[in-house]
């Protein structure tokens, strides 16, 4: 008779749960995604995995709608992903049962960081290997954006990005984030995840989250933005390179 | 989600609810359910505007009378279990399916602790049309033209037999409806005093009509 009383993550002698250490290291090999809180919406961008040949790309959602009011894209392993979406749709109505009222973003965002957490400290399991942006707006009608790690680390931000190459899009975000409104949010968005993904539509999903619900930006217009945050980078590119020799 | 269950309380609230009632009919192109708006505990009536008609989804409505526990519980249950379907699936259940996951779960705590709730659920999907299912606290479900819960149902049911047709518009099935308000009000000894009626079509749910005839002053 198998026992599950023997835990996988357990302490280094230096302190480190390696096991959770281990599954950032698989969030940091997923494709990207990031989040951009704006002034009356938040906007989700990820990275789509190229698709193979035959195989049909609207089934390989990675923005999640957890709730009429909220959403999770994530980066890391998908199908653990798809255990965490479901656990955190099933609180959601729960909530909404007991009380009567929507979840607060917060409260799913404690409560996904609260089942991470649990995996790293119970017998059998590992930890979940992803991390989640969760975005939407509470009552108050204000917008929220939140991270949470293998870890169960949960924390709001204004902009953040996760997986690969995160950390080159966080600085950037760093320098360029202003609390933008609206199509302007979606553009910052679009700029933060033009950095490191290459350019085209085919590549990148954007959703944008408003007080209304969430809505995935047409194919169209999202090329339509890129050409337009191309056209601008080249002529940043000619100007300064115009003072530059001058 | 833990439910308490069973005593004699709720039983007296079972018999007493026999005085609620709603009844609906499917129309070529919408649905209308009606259900009165009483809430009574022994001889007291506590409100007369209680919305016993609920929206579960964008295009289905439950009504249901019983104990007013159970009828909060289970449609607020059958609801949020519709909504959980939708996010997981990205698609809605269709009024078929919604049915039969609702005669399941009264199916399945029947002998255990019963839901004492009788209902009627209708339905307008795309492609299908407008259906109603009768529903009674036993887990027996049907799909019915027309139907009606509660002692105003002997009033009703005649009245729907007589002047029933599919093709009626919405304002000829409303004087229908309102026939049988007015035997309801004439005949049955402790009427209720106010209804409302909801209506279900391709555009969705929403109210259509009040018909009070008293309300407790607040």
């Amino acid at each position: 008779m198998a026992r599950y009383d023997r835990a996988i993550t357990v302490f280094s002698p230096d302190g480190h749960l390696f096991q959770v250490e281990y599954a950032l290291e698989a969030v940091r090999k997923g494709t990207l995604a990031v989040g951009v809180r704006g002034k009356d919406c938040v906007v989700l961008g990820v990275e789509k995995k190229a698709a193979a040949k035959l195989q049909d790309p609207r089934t390989m959602r990675k923005i999640h709608m957890l709730d009429e009011h909220v959403c999770l894209a994530f980066a890391g392993l998908t199908a653990d992903a798809r255990v965490l979406v479901n656990k955190a749709r099933v609180e959601c109505q729960s909530h909404r049962l007991t009380l009567d009222e929507p979840a607060s973003v917060e409260h799913i965002t404690r409560y996904v960081a609260g089942v991470q957490q649990k995996y790293t400290q119970s017998g059998g399991v590992r930890p979940f290997g992803i991390s989640t942006l969760i975005v939407g707006f509470d009552a108050d009608g204000v917008p929220k954006l939140y991270q949470t790690d293998p870890s169960g680390t949960f924390s709001a931000w204004k902009a953040n990005a996760t997986g690969r190459n995160s950390k080159t899009v966080r600085e950037w975000l760093e320098k360029n984030y202003e609390e933008a409104e609206g199509d302007d949010a979606v553009t910052l968005a679009v700029k933060a995840l033009l950095e490191v993904v290459e350019a085209g539509g085919k590549n990148i999903d954007v959703a944008v989250m408003t007080k209304e619900g969430l809505n995935f930006v047409k194919q169209e217009k999202l090329e339509e933005i890129i050409k337009a945050v191309e056209a601008e980078a080249e002529e940043k590119k000619k100007t300064g390179g115009a003072s530059g020799s001058a | 989600l833990l439910r308490a269950r069973g005593c004699s309380a709720r039983r007296r609230h079972a018999i007493m609810s026999s005085a609620e009632c709603c009844f609906g009919a499917a129309f070529k192109d919408f649905v209308l359910v009606a259900a009165d708006k009483s809430q009574i505990f022994s001889i007291i009536v506590q409100k007369t505007d209680e919305d016993k008609v609920s929206v579960i989804d964008d295009d289905k409505l439950l009504a249901c009378v019983g104990p007013t526990g159970d009828r909060e519980n289970f449609t607020g249950y059958v609801g949020k279990n519709l909504a959980l379907y939708k996010f997981r699936n990205g698609m809605k259940l269709s009024t078929r399916a919604a049915g039969n996951f609702i005669r399941s779960e009264l199916a399945t705590a029947l002998r255990k602790g019963p839901y004492q709730v009788n209902m009627l659920l209708g339905g307008c999907d795309e492609g299908v049309g407008p259906e109603l299912y009768w529903f009674d606290y036993l887990a027996a479900m049907h799909k019915v033209k027309y139907a009606a819960h509660g002692y105003a149902a002997n009033f009703c049911l005649s009245l729907l037999d007589k002047h029933y047709r599919e093709d009626m518009s919405v304002d000829e099935a409303m004087d229908l409806m309102d026939m049988c308000f007015a035997q309801i009000r004439n005949r049955l000894v402790v009427s209720p005093p106010n209804f409302l009626v909801k209506i279900v079509d391709k555009d969705g749910c929403r109210l259509l009509a009040h018909r009070d005839e008293r309300t407790v002053v607040h």
